[in-house]
């Protein structure tokens, strides 16, 4: 362990010898209101060790070291398609603007008010591109604060990685969505049509 | 006070490439010809220390030196007076009267026109 980690569990420790001690006090002669602290204080240490144990079947490793990091996977090649996708209507624009060069000017004109209206509209990569470098931001704040607090909670988060889907097959529609793949990982349609070809 | 476009030198700011495409068409859509690209506030400095420009056209949200750092470097550092437009998503009253305070002269809201574009410019170095 380290000396954060050790610290850590110190203190944990330090809280529920302090829960103990708080409910050997009170527990004597009785009144109604020391029965009702016992209880109250002993409700407290049991529901805490309930969180503790959910927290660790609940597979919080999994949020930092999958969800997240595919979720901001997906981001990123949101935004390197629109950038491609942008550029290519770019192209097209010029494309059109040069081969204006000499035609009829009233159509000139009105080609190129259009060219700028499209030129115009393309500014939304840039700004999609910010918002989603925000909502970036927000998913590794929230992956730092709960990696925190189960580190406060336990010294080990624990995984839960499995394996989608079985080697004998019943995979059912929804297990079978996975969306699009992420830039390098898709499979080309001549890879699907030799596939097909195969079967 | 009326210019010419196609003498002016205009320095382009933006960390998105397709920003910088698209301002620069815009701009060879009203006249300016002489358009020069930086992808951030460091290559923009480099830039004006090798070269006049005329117009300084910049985005805010750039790091590691952001628009607005620039601006100040620009206008306290190198002591430049060079006309410098803003153009960003930023929109909060806030950051116009920040950008303002250190020495913008105009400022533009994304998305934008080329109208609007060429409104700023206008009112930064005269009518063309």
């Amino acid at each position: 362990m380290t000396g954060a980690q050790n610290k850590k569990s110190f203190q944990r420790e330090q809280v529920v010898e302090i829960i103990n001690s708080v409910i050997g006090k009170v527990r004597g002669p009785e009144t109604a209101s020391r029965e009702i602290i016992c209880r109250e204080l002993t409700g407290l240490k049991e529901t805490i060790e309930n969180l503790r144990h959910q927290l660790h079947f609940a597979a919080p490793a999994d949020i930092g070291q999958t969800h997240i990091p595919n979720a901001t996977d997906e981001l990123d090649a949101v935004v390197g398609m629109t950038e491609q996708a942008t550029g290519t209507i770019m192209d097209a624009c010029e494309c059109v603007l040069a081969g204006m060069e000499g035609a009829d000017e009233a159509l000139a004109q009105k080609t190129e008010a259009e060219i700028v209206r499209i030129y115009e509209a393309c500014t939304f990569q840039d700004i999609t591109g910010q918002r989603i470098a925000k909502v970036v931001k927000t998913l590794k704040t929230i992956d730092e604060k709960v990696t925190s607090l189960l580190e406060a909670l336990n010294g080990t988060l624990a995984t839960n990685l499995h394996e989608k889907g079985d080697a004998s097959g019943g995979k059912d529609g929804t297990s079978l969505l996975n969306g699009p793949a992420l830039p390098g990982q898709a499979v080309t349609q001549e890879d699907i049509d030799r596939l097909l070809a195969n079967l | 006070m009326t210019i010419v476009p196609e003498t002016i030198n205009v320095l382009i700011v933006d960390d998105y490439k397709t920003m910088l495409r698209v301002i620069r068409n815009l701009l060879a859509q009203i006249g300016f010809k002489n358009v020069d690209e930086a992808s951030d506030g460091q290559m923009a400095l480099q830039m004006m220390k090798q070269k006049k420009y005329d117009l300084v056209i910049s985005d805010w949200n750039m790091e590691p030196m952001t628009g607005l750092d620039l601006l100040k470097t620009v206008r306290n550092d190198i002591k430049a007076n060079t006309p410098f437009i803003m153009v960003t998503a930023e929109s909060k009253t806030e950051n116009v009267i920040t950008a303002k305070q250190a020495g913008v002269n105009n400022y533009i809201v994304k998305p934008f026109s080329a109208e609007t574009l060429k409104t700023k410019i206008s009112s930064v170095l005269g009518a063309f």
